[in-house]
């Protein structure tokens, strides 16, 4: 999990969800940000084009802050170097 | 004001294309959901939805007439020419001037609208078919059915995503009631499958990726169904009269917005809409007994459907038998609520309960009766279905056993 790549998460969601982006940082809740399942889904959206990546929707569903969201997107971004789909 | 009969049904969906076929498959608990075959869904996250398959217009329409109908308007009339034929209407130049024709649709000519966007931007022509408006706009199926029939009294169309066609049938039976028209055609129709709208349901992440298990603990979401059911309500004494089969009467009908979210559901709301149906009806919560659920198995819905239950009935929700029949037809939008009322009608007309297809784990959080998989022999006076649609428009209609 690269500084990098969660300072690249934070920018994403700050400008999705329209906050700050010093309010979101890789210890915030969704429920801290106040960010609801649509809010979310409209995230995904955004870290996907952002990162070229697809997102399954199972994988999302147990995301509840911004940690396991770059855990997340870290994850998806190896298996896509490696030439591999993370999950079937 | 006017007591309000059912005297007509009709139904083309997944699980059937006439009321009979329909009706058999939902107290067989056989769902009709299966891969889509009207679409190739080779790039979209999900394959499967309730389809009427191996449908085309040639039994039912004119290649010149069809040509000007999109699947959403072709559903329409073929749902209120079996409702007309079953009532057994015998149409006068008075009586078409007094009828009404109240129809729901979500997204209407989807499909066509697709065409036109792929003739444009994938394949750069310069031009569209020239009846891509009328038959993408979402009156279309009023339009149809109104000259199917020479109908000539008030006809319109309502859009309240998933509660449309309560919305049109609940305005048809206040229509009857207070006088304004003798006769209603009513209910909605849709064709949801293009790949266009596949692909922003599928951006929701609210659709499952193999079938819909509503209220059960292992649900992973709504699945999309296409189809129309079409109700014809008359003034229950004019219907005596003249010797018509009454399937069931209307007797009440509730709305509300939930004032507080685009997609989130509120169990408020949805108590509010339930609670308004019993008033309009002059009845008690206890004297319901089965609930034909909006249920569409989204992980958001079915837990907030029951707590609005739970609020509305009290200790009564534990008697209450409750079913989801989208697990069987799918959630076909703004036809939902007029096949889900065409099942609620048949209920109680037969004296079965259509099952909850697809249950496979209780979920404390919607810990009703919820009819699991097998239908179920009960008599019942008084049923409920509710419709709660995106946005926080919420519709709930009330049945009595005729």
């Amino acid at each position: 999990m690269s500084d990098e790549l969660i300072e690249r998460v934070r920018r994403v969601i700050a400008a999705s969800k329209r906050i700050p982006e010093e309010q979101v940082t890789v210890d915030s809740s969704f429920e801290e940000l106040g960010i609801d399942s649509m809010d979310a889904v409209e995230i995904l959206f955004a870290l996907e084009n952002e990162f070229d990546i697809s997102i399954p929707d199972e994988e999302v569903k147990t995301v509840r802050n911004v940690r396991q969201m770059v855990e997340g997107v870290d994850r998806l971004l190896t298996a896509k170097s490696a030439g591999t789909p993370a999950v079937q | 004001m006017r007591r309000v009969a059912i005297t007509g049904l009709g139904v083309i969906a997944g699980p059937g294309r006439t009321v009979s076929e329909f009706w058999n498959t939902l107290i067989e608990g056989r769902s009709a959901i299966g891969p889509l075959e009207s679409v190739d869904c080779s790039g979209i996250r999900f394959q499967n939805g309730s389809e009427v398959r191996g449908y085309s217009h040639v039994p039912y329409f004119e290649d010149r007439r069809a040509d000007f109908m999109d699947r959403f308007a072709q559903f329409a009339v073929i749902a209120a020419r079996e409702a007309v034929a079953h009532a057994g209407i015998e149409w006068s130049p008075e009586l078409r001037e007094r009828t009404a024709i109240i129809t729901g649709s979500c997204v209407g000519g989807q499909s066509t609208e697709d065409l036109g966007f792929v003739e444009i931007y994938k394949l750069a022509h310069s031009r569209v078919h020239p009846l891509t408006i009328p038959k993408t706009m979402a009156n279309a199926g009023a339009s149809h059915i109104s000259m199917e029939f020479g109908i000539t009294g008030p006809s319109f169309t309502i859009s309240t995503a998933c509660a449309s066609a309560a919305h049109a049938i609940g305005q048809a039976f206040w229509m009857i009631r207070s006088g304004i028209v003798d006769l209603a055609l009513t209910g909605g129709s849709e064709a949801p499958f293009s790949i266009g709208i596949l692909k922003a349901w599928e951006a929701m992440r609210v659709v499952s990726p193999d079938t819909c298990r509503p209220f059960s603990r292992d649900r992973h979401g709504m699945i999309l169904g296409e189809g129309a059911g079409m109700l014809v309500l008359e003034p229950w004494d004019a219907a005596v009269a003249r010797g018509a089969r009454i399937h069931a009467e209307l007797v009440g009908f509730g709305m509300s917005a939930d004032a507080c979210h685009i997609t989130q559901p509120s169990a408020e709301g949805a108590a509010r809409a339930m609670r308004g149906a019993l008033r309009d009806a002059a009845i008690e919560p206890e004297q319901v007994a089965y609930i034909n659920a909006h249920g569409t198995a989204t992980a958001a819905n079915d837990p907030t459907e029951t707590s609005a239950i739970r609020s509305v009935f009290g200790a009564h929700a534990n008697k209450l038998a409750i079913s989801s029949t989208k697990s069987m037809h799918g959630h076909a939008l703004g036809a939902a609520a007029a096949l889900e009322a065409v099942a609620a009608v048949l209920s109680l007309r037969e004296g079965i309960l259509p099952p909850t297809a697809n249950y496979r784990m209780a979920d404390a959080e919607c810990d009703l009766d919820v009819i699991p998989n097998r239908a179920r022999a009960a008599q019942v006076e008084f049923a409920l279905s509710n419709s709660f649609a995106f946005g926080g428009l919420n519709a709930v209609l009330a049945f009595k056993k005729a």
